[in-house]
């Protein structure tokens, strides 16, 4: 058995690439849902490659992974949307950045690009500070959903004979011949043949299990805004020039049509902590506010949030094989989201194959295309009808902003959802702008009534994140 | 399916069936879309009394109020569709809608929009801190205790003191919540005094007036919410810092209309009509909380009564405006609706100033209406009675308010 420690965008899509030859795939998540930790909030951006250190392992990914999101998009069934992305020059030195951004595409190999002057760049993008000078436009990169990538990967494992387990917190290591039995804290544990450590935030502390050591991981928050869909601010991702440190304070226009404000670079203490700040959320403002100065952040707001990415004091990922048949994939900072589908490839071609000299064959009876479990509001209306005459729950509207019906809201529960998130990254219910004032109180309902958990006993996401105290009064 | 109608009415709260109603006694044939299983919105959950006092001269609950325009209702020809949602209105006065047996289409002649409005939610006004469970509309914390029969609390702070969160506030008490205070950013109250009155001073709940949140935090589910008072500016008074151990915070920060699905009629927020309460697309009107945000539901059904009457003429070619008077917003007035003016026909003017008056003149120029309003605050809507007036060479008018010395 092939075991992989996270379900993160790169765990998954290891977990998927290695299940293209073998059927005997776990993954372990620590967490209760797929994709919850750092996958889940970031500036969800495929870069192009062009900006990471020529000569850097981001920088041999980076590029590669990009590419690979076509058949990501295509196998997956996945939104990508390569809606292009602009570095945009304010001043006299930020010139000088994007000339030396140039020299790195070169050097990395990126040919997509072009240097816009300030008319053709304010054609394309009318809302910029007018001070703009010129950018450095990117055709090729895009947005996608990083959590959906990583739901429908680990999805396409189960699918073809993998097995994917939550609330499975690795505990314990203990090496036995050339296996390793994986103690986990709920007391389960399996025997693994090879396992990938692909635990985000906690690779490091994961290596120590295996008796390994990776470069330290601290985390770093990044704070944003999510802005709602009736404005269109811009219609590319823009970026300011990239300081030392960070590719800065964006505008991103997200998948269904929000635009995200964000991130800042901050290194907290706490892996846990997903606190947004006064200063933070003022930086946020500030900064984008300069890139796109009709943001409207009195009145266009849906929500704030902040994510952590897993830094390193090397600033570069850490892909290799340990101290035995283990493969650590750690330090995946940004751009990990853009070349996860590359590293994946790694893994399975490179370090399993070439490095640990484990033969691989590919499966006849593997399936690599999978449906997305269907979001009727975008399907043809003829379609739609069917299924209402097949399940009449699909023609009941249960979020009204996103357009999600009681069907699939009910399926995602089939499909193991048990906490309000599961539902609402499963389908998207109470994402929108009222922020789920329609649609909570029946989602809960409606989880409560399809499974064994009383209202009591459905969270939010996490332990001790409950929603309801009890009865009001017993009838 | 497809329907034909001569006016369809979508939302079916307060204003809708009151729209439906009228636009059935005045001849018209009549289909009324409600995307939940009933009828009555948010009046449903709220239990209360305080309705009808000027609608129907008596004092009713929510319920009781929609049980009666429900009755109304039945014992006219409208077609009632419930659990419907309404997918897409087009220009060629053609509605989508599914439900629970398919997907369908009305074509119809007129159509009124009576979708209420939303709350705002906390998520949107970048408090920071951890992202917790525990945080709740008055309106979602209502329809779990009175609807669902469920606790989502044992002890709360009420965010915002509009009439939602001081209901609220209430009704949280009197369920052993434990409600440790309502904040109001404003020098003044959100809501009508007599619920600050009926609610909070009867109960001995404080309110906190000109303090605002400043973070929240809680491992998972709320534990701890920070208040800090602020100046005239908004700005917070340091040192001023008060912390409260609740599980819960309960938010009243402002409706929003719902103007969708429609994309190609004049908004501001909210649709922007006429006294006749048609909209800049002149087959469709709009009335309540769509348009503006109502401080009783008489009004709201008061005025999708009269959407209704002019949707139903409008469908059977019975009246066409000739002219419009604009309606501007002079000094002091920070709500005003309606915006446009059919000088032939009466209109009640609403608005609401901008800050407290100890005794407010408010006039409409060059009309020459003037009224004198005793504390004057814009939590209270103000109503204008105005007659049909002839003068065809009047663009338009302005209403201002001025404090009287």
């Amino acid at each position: 058995m092939i075991a992989v420690i996270g379900s993160g965008i790169v765990g998954s899509l290891i977990a998927r690439e290695i299940n293209k030859y073998i059927e005997d795939v776990y993954i372990f998540e620590a967490k209760n849902r797929i994709g919850a930790g750092v996958t889940k909030a970031n500036s969800a951006i495929l870069h192009g490659g062009y900006d990471d250190e020529p000569g850097s392992i981001r920088a041999n990914f980076c590029y590669k992974g990009n590419k690979l999101y076509d058949e990501i998009s295509e196998e997956l069934s996945v939104e990508v949307k390569r809606i292009g992305s602009h570095v945009v020059a304010l001043n006299e030195d930020d010139l000088k950045v994007i000339d030396e951004l140039e020299e790195k595409a070169i050097k990395n190999g990126v040919k997509e690009y072009q240097i816009l002057d300030k008319t053709e760049l304010l054609e394309m993008e009318p809302n910029l500070n007018k001070d703009a000078l010129e950018s450095f436009y990117c055709p090729i990169a895009g947005v996608t959903e990083p959590w959906e990538v990583a739901m429908q990967a680990a999805r396409s494992v189960e699918i073809n004979g993998g097995k994917v387990l939550t609330n499975k917190r690795l505990v314990e290591v203990k090496k036995k011949a050339n296996k390793f039995e994986l103690l986990f804290e709920d007391g389960s544990s399996f025997i693994a043949d090879l396992v990938i450590n692909a635990a985000g935030l906690y690779a490091d502390e994961v290596a120590k299990l295996f008796g390994d050591e990776v470069p330290y991981i601290f985390p770093r928050k990044g704070e944003y805004y999510l802005l709602g869909k009736d404005v269109v601010y811009v219609n590319s991702v823009i970026f300011p020039t990239p300081s030392k440190i960070t590719k800065g304070c964006l505008v991103i226009p997200t998948v269904d049509g929000g635009f995200l404000a964000g991130p800042t670079a901050v290194d907290v203490k706490s892996k846990q902590d997903l606190s947004t700040t006064q200063e933070g959320l003022l930086e946020v403002k500030e900064k984008s506010l300069r890139l796109v100065p009709t943001l409207d952040f009195s009145r266009n707001v849906v929500k704030t949030f902040a994510g952590l990415r897993p830094e390193t004091r090397e600033k570069d990922f850490h892909i290799d094989v340990g101290e035995g048949n283990v493969i650590h994939v750690s330090g995946i900072r940004s751009p990990g989201l853009t070349a996860a589908p590359a590293i994946a490839k790694y893994v399975a071609e490179y370090l399993i194959q070439e490095k640990l000299h484990i033969n691989l064959q590919k499966r006849e009876n593997y399936v690599s295309h999978i449906e997305k479990v269907p979001h009727l509001v975008e399907e043809d209306y003829s379609y739609w009808e069917k299924v209402i005459q097949k399940d009449p729950d699909a023609g009941e509207m249960i979020c009204y902003c996103n357009k999600v019906t009681k069907k699939e809201v009910k399926q995602a529960v089939r499909n193991g959802a048990r906490t309000l998130d599961d539902v609402k990254f499963a389908t998207r219910a109470s994402f929108g702008e009222c922020q789920g004032s329609f649609c909570t109180s029946k989602i809960l309902k409606i989880i409560s009534e399809e499974t064994e958990l009383a209202p009591e006993e459905v969270l939010q996401n996490e332990k001790d994140s409950w929603i309801i105290n009890s009865e009001v009064r017993i009838i | 399916m497809k329907y034909e109608a001569d006016v369809v009415v979508l939302g079916g709260g307060g204003g809708g069936m009151a729209a439906a109603k009228a636009a059935d006694k005045n001849g018209a044939n009549v289909i009324l879309i409600e995307r939940e299983e009933e009828n009555g919105g948010v009046l449903n959950q709220c239990i209360h009394n305080g309705f009808g006092i000027h609608y129907y001269r008596k004092d009713l609950t929510g319920p009781e109020f929609k049980e009666t325009l429900q009755e109304e209702l039945e014992n006219t020809n409208v077609k009632i569709l419930n659990s419907a949602f309404v997918l897409d209105v087009n220009k060629d006065k053609q509605l989508t809608f599914v439900n629970h047996k398919g997907i369908h289409e009305i074509k119809t002649k007129a159509l009124v929009m009576t979708t209420g409005a939303r709350e705002r939610h906390f998520n949107s006004l970048a408090v920071p801190g951890d992202r917790v469970a525990g945080i709740f509309t008055a309106g979602v914390a209502q329809k779990y205790i009175n609807l669902q029969n469920l606790k989502p609390a044992n002890s709360a702070l009420i965010v915002g003191s509009g009439d939602i969160g001081l209901i609220m506030a209430r009704r949280l008490h009197l369920e052993g919540i434990e409600v440790k205070g309502v904040v109001e950013i404003l020098p003044y109250p959100g809501g009508l005094e007599r619920n600050v009155q009926q609610c909070l001073r009867d109960y001995n709940i404080p309110l906190y007036l000109s303090h605002t949140v400043t973070r929240v935090e809680g491992n998972k589910r709320l534990g701890k919410v920070y208040v800090s008072q602020v100046d005239e500016n908004r700005q917070i008074i340091p040192n001023t810092e008060k912390i409260f151990n609740v599980d819960s915070l309960v938010t009243s920060v402002g409706l929003i209309p719902l103007t969708d699905p429609i994309k190609f009629v004049e908004t501001g927020p909210g649709f922007i009509t006429s006294n006749t309460n048609q909209t800049s697309e002149d087959w469709i009107f709009a009335a309540g909380n769509c348009t503006v945000v109502f401080d009783l539901v008489d009004y709201v059904s008061r005025e999708g009564e009269k959407a209704g009457k002019y949707a139903a003429l409008y469908a059977q070619n019975q009246y066409f405006p000739e002219q419009k008077v604009k309606v501007i917003k002079g000094k002091n007035i920070n709500v005003l609706h309606p915006l446009y003016i059919d000088p032939n026909e009466r209109t009640k003017l609403y608005l609401r100033v901008s800050k407290t008056f100890k005794r407010a003149e408010v006039t409409v120029e060059p009309l020459g209406i003037k009224m004198v309003e005793e504390e004057a605050r814009p939590s209270e809507m103000i109503e204008i009675s105005m007659k049909p007036f002839k003068d065809k060479n009047l663009k338009e008018i302005e209403v201002s308010a001025r404090e009287l010395g």
